[in-house]
């Protein structure tokens, strides 16, 4: 694999374990705007335990996971005191905070950025991609993914038919905080180096928008959604500014188009009955 | 005395966050929408008045522009952009299929024209810093040992003023009662006669022009545009309306003078950098205890997304 291939097939699968981390929280319908705080908990994670306590990558990778999950579990029960926008300021707001807070501690590099020694390669990350994408397609087809389903179509319904509301909803925040670390370890480890300026308010934006440019109604939404605006971007090989451009307009034209995002459940089913007549898939 | 000159900046500093504030709540309290755009309206004002006053009307049709010719039409450039996010997202929100994000829809195809407009001026003046040239750049008054800038008091008067104006307007007049009906039902609004799509763009119109004309009022008070230049303000304005409650007036204004003294307060006392921590945390705080804000409705705001 060339080294410009490994790059971007890197980054594509660093995008789309962190589109799974708000995938899981947005499939329970909650909106998490603050993306990129959880991914730079998982990245200053891993660096502090790779490069200050010298942990292996694996233990490294793992702990980063641990203590995203931890973090999303925890604050998970105030932040779901909020509803609608308020949920999406408040998620917001926490990712501010953690950046904030890491700009000012000495510890974790301030405003520098904090050197990795480790160093994962391709292969690792792109085990740890599908890996993660069949755990989600997994995760959506058990009894806990058809709640988090009901869930997001009508809570008070869910919560009749007996779903567990709160459960579910802070369970898929502490996965959606753990995915969110995984990708934010490898990045710092494929990388080699974190800062803080990478993890803003844009970051958080756009992953979100994967999600929901894709389509929160199946696992397909955020794989395609993340692949989409990756590789196209990459392709339209203009100027960066020309890029960013267009994605606006394509979000834009995406919602009015196809506002539930571009794979929804009946566009699958279409298909699926095209592939394979008089079989029916959920 | 350091501190009450740090108490009075950061006052001036939240009468540019109140403008901004206000346009946010606005549009939240009456249409239920959180409208990315708002930061870009902002730097749209300053940038287009900039590059007027620079390279004068484009297509050579005319010379380099005065500063205020120039800030009026960057002004009606942020309404009429304004209405073309009005006519490219609001217009979709009621969506026909019965999913639960289709409340998203307004919010996600707003921060679609977040980056459509920011990319724009990038593309077209590059990601520096411009100055701005005013006359009255240096124009200070010194009160027993404070330097209190003109330009400043005389734009949080303005900003004030039109908040105040914009309070009577939704309280008086009979566009404003129509408002106030969308806002608490759009349905029955429309039973009682208020035709709710006409009604809708006049909302964007006052966002475009309270942008604006804090756009502008930001470019003559620091003499300095750039296309990041609504980034800031716009999430310091989010964080102001929130914490004065969303969908009320006066609590944005109120919110905006609180995070501007924060603002100043905590550079103050703790660095430059302490600033993200004290915002945010104060707003993270805020939410979780009283997420209605200081003088919010709890209704607003909590339609599933």
């Amino acid at each position: 694999m060339s080294g410009y291939l490994a790059g971007i097939v890197s980054i594509l699968g660093i995008n789309v374990i962190f589109a799974y981390g708000i995938y899981v929280t947005a499939a329970s319908g909650q909106l998490n705007l603050g993306g990129a705080g959880f991914q730079a908990i998982g990245a200053y994670g891993c660096a502090i335990m790779s490069s200050v306590y010298g942990f292996s990558v694996w233990t490294s990778i793992l702990i980063a996971m641990a203590i995203g999950g931890a973090i999303g579990f925890v604050i998970a029960f105030p932040i779901l005191r909020t509803r609608g926008v308020y949920m999406v300021l408040a998620t917001f707001a926490f990712a501010e905070v953690v950046a904030g807070i890491i700009i000012n501690s000495e510890f974790l590099g301030g405003a520098v950025g904090l050197p990795l020694s480790d160093y994962v390669e391709v292969n690792a990350i792109i085990a740890a991609t599908l890996l993660v994408i069949l755990f989600v397609f997994y995760l959506m087809s058990t009894r806990v993914g058809l709640a988090m389903r009901a869930v997001h179509d009508d809570e008070s319904v869910a919560d009749l038919m007996g779903v567990n509301n709160r459960a579910i909803q802070v369970m898929s925040f502490a996965l959606g905080g753990a995915l969110a670390g995984l990708s934010g370890a490898l990045y710092a480890l494929y990388f080699g180096f974190v800062e803080v300026q990478y993890f803003n308010a844009l970051l958080s934006i756009f992953v979100l928008l994967y999600v929901l440019i894709g389509g929160t109604q199946t696992a397909w939404g955020p794989l395609f959604g993340a692949s989409f605006f990756t590789l196209v971007p990459e392709a339209l090989r203009i100027g960066e500014d020309w890029r960013f451009f267009i994605f606006g307009v394509l979000i834009v034209a995406m919602m009015i188009f196809r506002p539930e995002g571009i794979v929804t459940r009946d566009a699958l089913d279409r298909l699926w009955l095209r592939l394979a007549p008089g079989t029916r898939h959920g | 005395m350091l501190l009450v000159q740090q108490v009075l900046n950061g006052l001036l500093l939240g009468g540019i966050y109140v403008g901004v504030a206000v346009a946010f709540t606005l549009t939240i309290g009456i249409l239920n929408f959180l409208n990315f755009t708002i930061p870009v309206l902002f730097m749209l004002a300053g940038m287009v008045g900039w590059s007027l006053s620079v390279y004068g009307l484009p297509f050579g049709l005319s010379d380099p522009l005065g500063w205020a010719p120039s800030l009026a039409i960057g002004i009606l450039c942020a309404i009429g952009a304004s209405l073309l996010v009005e006519r490219f997202t609001y217009r979709y929100f009621k969506a026909k299929h019965g999913d639960a994000t289709e409340h998203a829809i307004p919010l996600v195809s707003s921060l679609g024209f977040l980056l459509i407009f920011e990319y724009l001026v990038l593309i077209a003046h590059g990601s520096d810093s411009q100055a701005f040239r005013t006359p009255f750049a240096d124009l200070n008054w010194r009160v027993a040992g404070l330097i209190i800038s003109i330009p400043q008091v005389i734009s949080l008067a303005v900003s004030l003023g039109i908040v105040a104006g914009l309070s009577l307007l939704l309280t008086r007049s009979r566009i404003g009662r129509a408002l106030r009906a969308t806002a608490e039902n759009p349905d029955a609004a429309t039973l009682m006669g208020v035709e709710v799509n006409r009604i809708v763009p006049v909302v964007f119109v006052l966002t475009g022009l309270l942008c604006g004309l804090a756009g502008a009022l930001f470019a003559v008070n620091y003499g300095e545009v750039s296309p990041y230049m609504g980034d800031n303000v716009g999430t310091k304005a989010i964080a102001g309306m929130v914490i004065g409650g969303l969908g009320s007036v006066w609590g944005a204004i109120a919110g905006g003078l609180i995070v501007g003294l924060t603002e100043t307060l905590s550079i103050h006392f703790f660095g430059a950098t302490s600033v993200q921590i004290s915002v945010w945390g104060l707003l993270l705080v805020l939410l979780l205890l009283r997420p209605q804000g200081l003088f919010g409705h709890n209704a607003i705001g909590k339609g599933k997304f």
